[in-house]
């Protein structure tokens, strides 16, 4: 699905980024994890095109997403707050991205009432504007949103941060659900080694920008992980 | 002044100094910064030269009058003025105080320092350039002695630092509650009307008021008192809104959903519009552009009635593609700005850049239309001049709305529409009217030049014909845009994301 080729991100001389080669299949649920500054969210700022590659390119179900638009009908994202727009409801939120992925208002309903769980009953029907809410509850606004038109790539940059144990928990059963479907791609990242190798069946480990750890989730991942990271 | 708040001063002047200069808008900021700085100098050349020559100048216009006078029965009016030119032009000092809140300063520090620096702007240096040397001339011509002078020359001084003030009082009010000034404004209009009616000359009143300081020069305290009265004024105003959950967030708002179903029959760019419009409402900056607009629709009524302008056909150029374009002018050179705060979803969305822009296209025509429709009750100055106002308003729609959307695509200053800084006024300052110059002066030149050579209907008619190709070739300039904004995609979304 996601095919990474000699990829390099330079700032003033500093490479912050370098994946020499890197293949996401259909389907995968795919965990990215490293300390502050290993990478993550610069590679997937690339991803959405949001910042130009030094070298190299991202391929996208075909489609190399620095050059052509065509990657975004099928991919969706939450990276962060700047993902919102604080003068609208919850509800306009939702209606205006299902506008943008040609979702009806109904279908976006329908979408909600799956998650109604997820809200908690503290982002639907409290009138007020996405700028008042809780940074939680504005992540979970975010999260949603990702999810609003059936996107075949999902990214979502820590979703876990900011959210309590019980929206942890609850988000983690709906990252499971996403991953069980064959034709949803799903990468998250994330500093808690523990979430992301619930959640994934293959985690990558970056540091300084670089891929130093590849491997399918297994008992031993948790463990091994984590001796990697205790320095 | 104690020693730790004079560090405290140097300190906010420096985190200043580097936030100017570290920016992305820099180059942007830099250039106009240096054109300002010629209109600046320029500026201060004139008021300087009218200070000189103004004694002899009186003396010759109303030889009836000792100069003094004159310019005393004047000083009203010209307050009012410039105080209407400062709410326009001048820019308010922003600082950032989120940050400082609890940090080892002292509240009052840095209220005063916002308060202070204010003081140091080139707007309180043109009355006094124009009033010193008038004075020198009184006491060398011997109507005044050196110490009356001395008092009038400080009471001027004052009245100008008092309007400073009362300049910050007026905007503050404008972008948060515009009722309020109400019985201000109506207190004015009827001063206006009295003036005008020759029933109360306020004028020549304070005119006479200050030819009473003249004779007591100790009366001088009295404007100083003024002057210090507005700065407590706003001191206070200030000191009570340094909270986060007043100056800085507002209050929680109970929302106003409306229901824009009415936009769908624009088709696909209907939840841009319908965006674009809750940004228009729900935000105080935005929101500011509307009561602009409104505003100076009322700007012809300057212009129409009086008999100067009627040798100067071009200045209804002028009015005609402002009241139209008001909205234009304002709202469009900030395209994409607005959205800057989520940019980068926008830029990651399902969404083909030309629809984007075409829906800013459409609220601008829009605001034309309307603008055009209020406009109409200037046919009361002519025919002529209706005509003129379409042929304008065509115009804006043709040309300077494409131009101002690809001129748009070099933003890359984030604008802060949640208002997270202390007074935040970006946008209310001489360098928006800057950037609307060729916007302006562009139709101004055309139709001066076919008037002069053919006729007035003729000029009228190329105006709103050169408009009306604009639109036709919509399209083509469209593409161009939509290229433009994509190449200048990434350093847009870079520059977005500075939190200034």
């Amino acid at each position: 699905m996601i095919q990474v080729n000699n990829l390099t991100k330079t700032y003033n001389g500093t490479t912050v980024l370098h994946i020499e080669n890197l293949e996401i299949k259909k389907g995968e649920s795919f965990g990215l994890v490293g300390n502050n500054g290993a990478g993550k969210t610069t590679f997937f700022s690339l991803l959405l095109d949001l910042i130009q590659p030094s070298t190299g390119n991202i391929t996208s179900n075909g489609v190399q997403v620095h050059l052509s638009e065509d990657w975004k009908p099928f991919t969706a994202a939450f990276i962060d707050e700047s993902f919102l727009i604080g003068y609208l409801t919850p509800e306009e939120y939702f209606y205006f991205i299902g506008d943008l992925r040609g979702q009806n208002k109904a279908d976006v309903d329908a979408l909600l009432d799956k998650y109604k769980e997820f809200f908690n009953d503290e982002i639907l029907n409290n009138k007020k504007y996405l700028r008042d809410l809780s940074k939680g509850n504005q992540k979970k606004v975010g999260i949603i949103a990702a999810l609003i038109g059936n996107p075949e790539v999902i990214i979502l940059d820590e979703p876990f941060a900011n959210l309590d144990p019980t929206t942890q928990i609850r988000l983690k059963r709906i990252i499971k659900e996403l991953a069980d479907n064959p034709d949803v791609t799903i990468l998250v990242s994330s500093h808690d080694l523990a979430h992301t190798v619930e959640v994934s069946n293959r985690i990558v480990a970056l540091n300084k920008g670089e891929v130093v750890k590849d491997i399918q989730t297994s008992q031993e991942t948790l463990r091994e992980l984590e001796a990697f990271f205790a320095v | 002044m104690k020693p730790i708040i004079k560090t405290m001063f140097k300190r906010f002047l420096q985190l200043e100094w580097k936030a100017f200069f570290r920016s992305a808008s820099l180059g942007q900021s830099l250039g106009l910064k240096i054109f300002m700085g010629f209109l600046a100098v320029y500026f201060l050349i004139s008021f300087l030269i009218l200070g000189i020559a103004l004694y002899p100048l009186l003396e010759e216009l109303f030889p009836e009058q000792p100069p003094m006078q004159v310019v005393n029965n004047f000083v009203l009016i010209w307050l009012v003025i410039e105080l209407f030119m400062r709410f326009m032009m001048q820019t308010l000092p922003v600082l950032n105080i989120k940050h400082m809140m609890i940090n080892n300063i002292k509240r009052k520090t840095i209220i005063h320092f916002v308060l202070i620096k204010s003081l140091f702007s080139f707007y309180n240096l043109l009355t006094p350039l124009a009033v010193i040397p008038f004075g020198i001339w009184c006491i060398r011509k011997g109507d005044y002695s050196a110490l009356q002078i001395t008092g009038w020359i400080i009471a001027m001084l004052a009245l100008v630092t008092a309007v400073n003030y009362a300049n910050f009082l007026l905007k503050k009010k404008f972008s948060e509650n515009i009722k309020s000034i109400t019985p201000y404004l109506v207190v004015a209009l009827v001063l206006v009307g009295l003036e005008y009616f020759e029933i109360f000359k306020i004028s020549e009143f304070t005119g006479g008021l200050i030819g009473f300081l003249l004779e007591y020069p100790l009366l001088v305290i009295i404007p100083i008192l003024i002057a210090i009265g507005l700065y407590l004024w706003n001191f206070n105003y200030l000191k009570n809104n340094f909270y986060l959950d007043s100056g800085l967030k507002g209050k929680s708002t109970q929302v106003e959903t409306t229901d824009l179903g009415w936009t769908k029959r624009f088709g696909d760019i209907a939840p841009f519009l319908q965006l674009d419009m809750k940004l228009l409402w729900r935000n105080k900056r935005p929101k500011t552009t509307i009561w602009f607009s409104l505003l100076f629709l009322c700007y012809g009524l300057f212009f129409y009635p009086n008999p100067v302008y009627a040798n100067m056909p071009a200045f209804l150029v002028f009015v005609g593609i402002f009241v139209t374009g008001i909205f234009v002018i304002n709202f469009g050179q900030f395209i994409p700005a607005w959205d800057s705060s989520y940019y980068s979803m926008m830029m990651s969305q399902n969404i083909p850049m030309k629809k984007y822009l075409e829906s800013k296209a459409g609220l601008m025509y829009f605001s034309i239309v309307v603008l055009t429709l209020l406009s109409i009750p200037y046919v009361y100055f002519g025919v002529e001049i209706l005509l003129l106002n379409i042929a304008c308003a065509i115009y804006n729609a043709g040309v300077n709305v494409p131009l101002i959307l690809y001129a748009g695509s070099f933003n890359k200053k984030r604008i802060d529409l949640e208002k997270t800084q202390f007074m935040n006024y970006q946008g209310t300052g001489a360098t928006q009217w800057i950037l609307g110059f060729p916007l302006l002066i562009i139709p101004i030149v055309l139709w001066y030049v076919v008037y002069k050579i053919v006729d007035q209907t003729t000029a009228t008619t190329v105006l709103g014909l050169i408009g009306v190709i604009g639109l036709v070739l919509k399209n083509l300039f469209m593409k161009k845009i939509v290229k433009a904004y994509k190449t200048k995609k990434h350093i847009q979304i870079n520059g977005f994301k500075q939190v200034s």
